[in-house]
């Protein structure tokens, strides 16, 4: 294992769901300031900051409400990565030696719906959304089906997955949806994208989630329980992958992004899927937790049906998986999403989980995050 | 009735007799893409020319779409809103390509499954046009 650099060492969350009388900007502020309370500092202590939101504005215009310090603060846009890179890019400052303290953030405020997609900013001719194939929602669809017929995963594991997200954000007074549904009523509701159904998507939301990093030597200065970052990585997609909004796929398979980004982590942290303790994966929908579970590294293609029947992924099994719920149960605030997963670890990894604390002391969590066009990022953190 | 009209210029042969899906191929390394483009992603050249793509393909993977698309940027009927097939059909040896379904039926649909190109009236845009798409038929023979 290599000796970290970077600390966290101090994590602010604004509720994720719906929040009328806020915001996004303002989901945002509340995040930083419970992050700066955490770590007992005040605003003026932070030298600078990296930020983000797709769809509630520039996170730069925050310091009007937090107070006009001159700090560095760069704004992030990077999909459903943007999170994931504000992380990456703090870690990466500190790291560097050009700042001791700072702060990543991410926040956002959605419309209802599936997300609308603009497909001149994606790239895509006007023709695509037209003709009804921009719907980040196909994607999943055809991913899993695929999927499903190679390795044999059954329409009851996407149901317990989705099963398992309600039940543990019942235990996160953070989350969006926190009603237990039973499998059966998941598999019952509405197909919007075969075989996807209704309760195993996530939806777009809102939220905020804001992140006090710190060099590793200077980091009990801020707190007893400093988490460590092993390791930030974000990458794009190659030739031959499979991605969201692709009117065409190369006639060559090839790797996706995911197992790109998470070798590159385990290569930067010097471990192996085998150190670690709990995840926060991707799942975007039931899908997508299965799938990834395999793209990072943990386990063989088709392992997963095994895994989900005997419940191996659950809180108290032997590798937790989205333990506050995941996207399926807090919902997709784009800008905060990847940063709630790291949240979420830092929570398990000082025992602060409460009811859905993963037993036997963890020490090393794991997050993933991906989305259009074909990113992912991947961070492991260590106590 | 209007005239028919291509859902947009250059992404297929449109009039013609045997209409085909226009992609581009790269003259380095041979891949080939769709809609066409410039620029290889595969070797990074810039040096790409047009190709027909082919007719006939199998189903790589598909799913159905069950709720009506945000409009925009959907252009479909959303009063009469029917769910619709969408999938990959690999292009032998060319590209996988993405379209709609003429069947939204999910016992009809099969992975690797033959498929043959069609061309379908979408919708009627402001000028009385029918627009024209294309979409994927399980092939009549299997």
């Amino acid at each position: 294992m290599s000796t970290p650099e970077v600390a966290i060492v101090g994590i602010g969350m604004h509720p994720f769901g719906r929040t009328p009388e806020r915001s996004g900007q303002e989901q945002g502020v509340y995040a930083v300031r419970k992050a700066l309370a955490d770590a007992g500092i005040e605003w003026k202590d932070v030298q600078f900051a990296f930020g983000g939101s797709a769809a509630a504005g520039a996170a730069d215009t925050m310091v009007s409400k937090l107070g006009l310090t001159g700090l560095q603060f760069i704004n992030v846009a990077n999909g459903c990565a943007t999170g994931g890179s504000a992380l990456f890019s703090a870690y990466n400052t500190i790291a560097s030696g050009a700042y001791d303290l700072g702060i990543a953030i991410g926040y956002d405020k959605h419309e209802r719906g599936a997300f609308r997609v603009n497909t001149k900013a994606g790239g895509l001719g006007d023709w695509y959304g037209k003709n009804g194939l921009a719907l980040t929602t196909q994607f999943f669809g055809m991913k899993i089906n695929r999927y499903m017929q190679q390795h044999d995963i059954s329409h009851s594991s996407l149901a317990k997955v989705s099963a398992k997200a309600f039940r543990n954000a019942e235990h996160n007074e953070n989350a969006w949806r926190r009603q237990p549904i039973p499998e059966e009523q998941i598999l019952e509701s509405d197909m919007l994208s075969y075989p996807l159904t209704k309760f195993m998507f996530c939806s777009p939301a809102e939220g905020g989630v804001a992140l006090l990093l710190a060099r590793a030597d200077k980091a009990h200065k801020y707190t007893d329980t400093p988490i460590y970052l092993n390791a930030a990585a974000v990458r794009s997609r190659r030739w031959g992958s499979f991605e969201v909004m692709s009117p065409w796929i190369a006639i060559d398979d090839g790797v996706g992004p995911t197992v790109d980004a998470s070798k590159a982590a385990f290569e930067i942290a010097g471990m192996g899927p085998e150190d670690i303790d709990l995840a926060q994966l991707q799942d975007t929908e039931a899908g997508a937790e299965i799938m990834h579970l395999a793209e990072n590294g943990f386990c063989e293609h088709g392992e997963q049906e095994r895994m989900m029947q005997q419940g191996e992924t659950e809180i108290g099994g032997r590798f937790p998986v989205n333990t506050d719920g995941g996207c399926l149960a807090n919902g997709e605030p784009v800008g905060a999403s990847g940063l709630r997963q790291v949240y979420e670890n830092v929570l398990q990894l000082r025992g602060q989980a409460g009811k859905r604390q993963v037993p036997n002391d963890p020490k090393v969590a794991y997050t993933h995050v991906y989305g259009a066009p074909g990113i992912s990022g991947v961070t492991i953190l260590s106590r | 009735m209007g005239t028919q009209v291509p859902i947009q210029e250059g992404l297929f042969t449109w009039p013609s007799e045997d209409p085909r899906l226009i992609g581009s191929e790269c003259n380095q390394c041979g891949a080939v893409l769709f809609p066409a483009q410039s620029g290889c992603p595969k070797c990074a050249s810039d040096d790409t020319k047009h190709r027909e793509l082919g007719k006939r393909g199998s189903l790589w993977t598909w799913t159905i779409q069950g709720f009506p698309p945000k409009a925009p940027p959907y252009a479909g009927d959303l009063e009469n809103f029917e769910p619709f097939g969408v999938g990959y059909i690999e292009l032998p040896g060319e590209v996988k390509v993405e379209a709609r379904l003429t069947t939204a039926d999910k016992d009809a649909l099969k992975i690797g499954m033959e498929m043959d190109l069609q061309f379908l009236p979408l919708y009627v845009d402001d000028d009385g046009n029918e627009v024209i798409t294309f979409a994927f038929s399980p092939a009549q023979e299997q």
